[in-house]
């Protein structure tokens, strides 16, 4: 139980340690300002390409094309953003919601693991492409095969994850469950779930990520426009017209979204880890 | 001194699947109150005995009695045993509190009933002040600490330890023998208390059962008469201490002779 003294300037330090000090401040700022520096240094490539080259804007927009054709079609875009987000927030709660169950249908019994597994890899492996189409003749509702496709995507590293993280409660523990009478809902509700969450946030960090994937791929497979399409399809519209500019804004647009969406889920894990988890600790040392 | 028997073996012996004699007609019958050292290599069975005891593994062969305890359906005495493992075993995701708090919880016991139970077995271990901590904010000794909270919080009648103090320095362990005795005594418990250590059995317990390995099984049986508490460096240097320490080093040396290699 030592808290560590804050780094106040009296305190005498050896030059190790004052290397380490300044080391570990550079590193503070190096990991917001080179990032910052390097989108900056890309873009004003980006841009002397196009200027030099008399690249045509149909071709490689310019920086400045991209980001009038982002305010322009705003409210287009953002429309479509919102059908695709849709699809993949709903996309990601079935995927936890089977996910997760089937992990602990499977930890209950090996013989069910056994028996289903192998499909959940099936799944998994099978490009979501080839099967899309497939999907979209079997399913009416344009919704429900989207939400299909996504959630196929990103069931499986949930289940995965899952699985393997309500196997590694430690053994010691499982034991003195049974000493003391735990039923089977106890040892899983007090052991077997808790030992599992690192885990399953390290599966919904990659999920997250994949279900807008899923969601993307889907769209362009059902490739059909409309009032409620999403952004997919507003680039497949746009290629089609030979709408370079808004192509890269909608691409822009989804980058940025899976940024966000990556950058949630790791909120959320270190909200749940970082009193206990080694993972989420700091170390003095 | 109550003589009454708690727990009485009789030739129990345990072999696994794959045909491994862990343990071969161990009979031993525990007097109630008693702290009882198995000493022994590993592989001589101490730990599965333990774990028979406590109900975690059947008997091959013999049989268990529990004379005096009212018996729960699964055939141990209800809610009457405590283990503590070589490592202390928490769950790292709850609280000092929360881990403490867990075999009563176990029992329907809810935050508010067992909080006087908890901070009682927390202020017995010295660790009051933490019951809000993480067990990563702990020393290994610590750790230990609230292990044996957990265990002492049900009030057992006998505690069964598996090498808890292996894994910690000398000095920590010294501490934790003497807190250990202090709360035996104070707390009226049965110890079974399985270790490698000549110099921790003869220290801690009024009787050592020396194991060997091979079939795991019992070899010697000796009393350490010395009166409790026994005050730490004094009674290390004592001629009781001291034969009781030969004594059961010379039967483990006999019983390793006889058998195979380490």
């Amino acid at each position: 139980m030592t808290k560590s003294a804050p780094n106040t300037p009296e305190i005498q330090l050896d030059p190790v340690e004052l290397r380490k000090a300044r080391i570990a401040r550079n590193e503070r700022i190096g990991r917001w300002l080179l990032p910052i520096i390097v989108i900056v240094l890309t873009i004003v490539g980006w841009d002397l390409f196009c200027v030099i080259n008399e690249v045509p804007h149909y071709v490689i927009p310019r920086p400045g094309r991209v980001l009038e054709a982002l305010i322009e079609d705003w409210s287009l875009l953002i429309s479509s953003l919102g059908a695709t987000l849709v699809i993949t927030f709903s996309a990601l709660t079935l995927a936890i919601v089977g996910g997760v169950g089937l992990a602990i249908l499977f930890a209950q019994s090996k013989w069910v693991e056994m028996s289903f597994f192998p499909y959940a890899i099936m799944l998994q492996v099978t490009p979501i492409i080839v099967i899309a189409p497939l999907i979209f003749i079997y399913v009416d509702s344009k919704f429900a095969g989207l939400l299909i496709c996504a959630w196929i995507v990103a069931f499986f590293p949930i289940l995965s994850n899952t699985t393997l993280g309500l196997k590694s409660a430690d053994h010691n523990l499982v034991d003195m469950m049974k000493l003391y009478g735990a039923s089977r809902w106890q040892t899983l509700r007090f052991l077997r779930l808790p030992s599992a969450l690192p885990y399953f946030l390290g599966g919904l960090k990659i999920a997250g990520g994949l279900s807008l994937i899923g969601a993307i791929v889907a769209e362009f497979v059902a490739g059909s426009g409309g009032a409620g399409s999403g952004l997919a399809f507003r680039i497949l519209e746009a290629s089609y017209r030979l709408n370079i500019p808004r192509m890269f804004a909608a691409i822009l647009l989804i980058s940025f979204t899976g940024i966000l969406i990556f950058m949630a889920m790791s909120f959320l894990s270190w909200l749940f880890l970082h009193k206990w988890h080694e993972s989420a600790i700091k170390r003095e040392i | 001194m109550t003589t009454n028997t708690l727990l009485s073996l009789k030739q129990v012996g345990k072999t696994f699947s794959n045909g491994t004699v862990a343990l071969q007609d161990m009979s031993l019958d525990v007097q109630e109150g008693s702290f009882v050292s198995l000493l022994g290599p590993s592989g001589c069975g101490k730990s599965t005995a333990l774990k028979i005891i406590a109900g975690l593994g059947n008997l091959t062969t013999g049989n268990m009695t529990w004379p005096t305890a009212t018996v729960d359906q699964l055939g141990r005495p209800d809610h009457e045993i405590s283990f503590v493992f070589q490592e202390p075993t928490l769950m790292l995701w709850a609280t000092v509190f929360d881990n403490v708090w867990l075999p009563l919880r176990l029992k329907g016991v809810k935050k508010k009933a067992a909080r006087a139970a908890v901070e009682e077995a927390l202020e017995m271990v010295g660790l009051q002040d933490f019951a809000t901590s993480y067990p990563r904010e702990l020393s290994g000794g610590m750790k230990m600490r609230v292990s044996i909270a957990r265990a002492l919080v049900t009030r057992p009648k006998l505690l069964l330890m598996d090498e808890p103090f292996a894994a910690l320095d000398e000095i920590t362990r010294s501490k934790l023998n003497d807190d250990l005795l202090r709360l035996w005594q104070k707390m009226n418990w049965t110890v079974i208390f399985v270790t490698h250590s000549v110099f921790e059995s003869a220290y801690l317990s009024d009787r050592i059962v020396v194991m060997a390995a091979r079939p795991g099984r019992v070899v010697a049986d000796i009393a350490v008469d010395a009166p409790y508490p026994r005050g730490g460096a004094e009674f290390r240097s004592s001629p009781t201490y001291a034969e009781a320490s030969n004594t059961a080093s010379k039967a483990l040396h006999a019983a390793m002779q006889s058998g195979d290699h380490l």
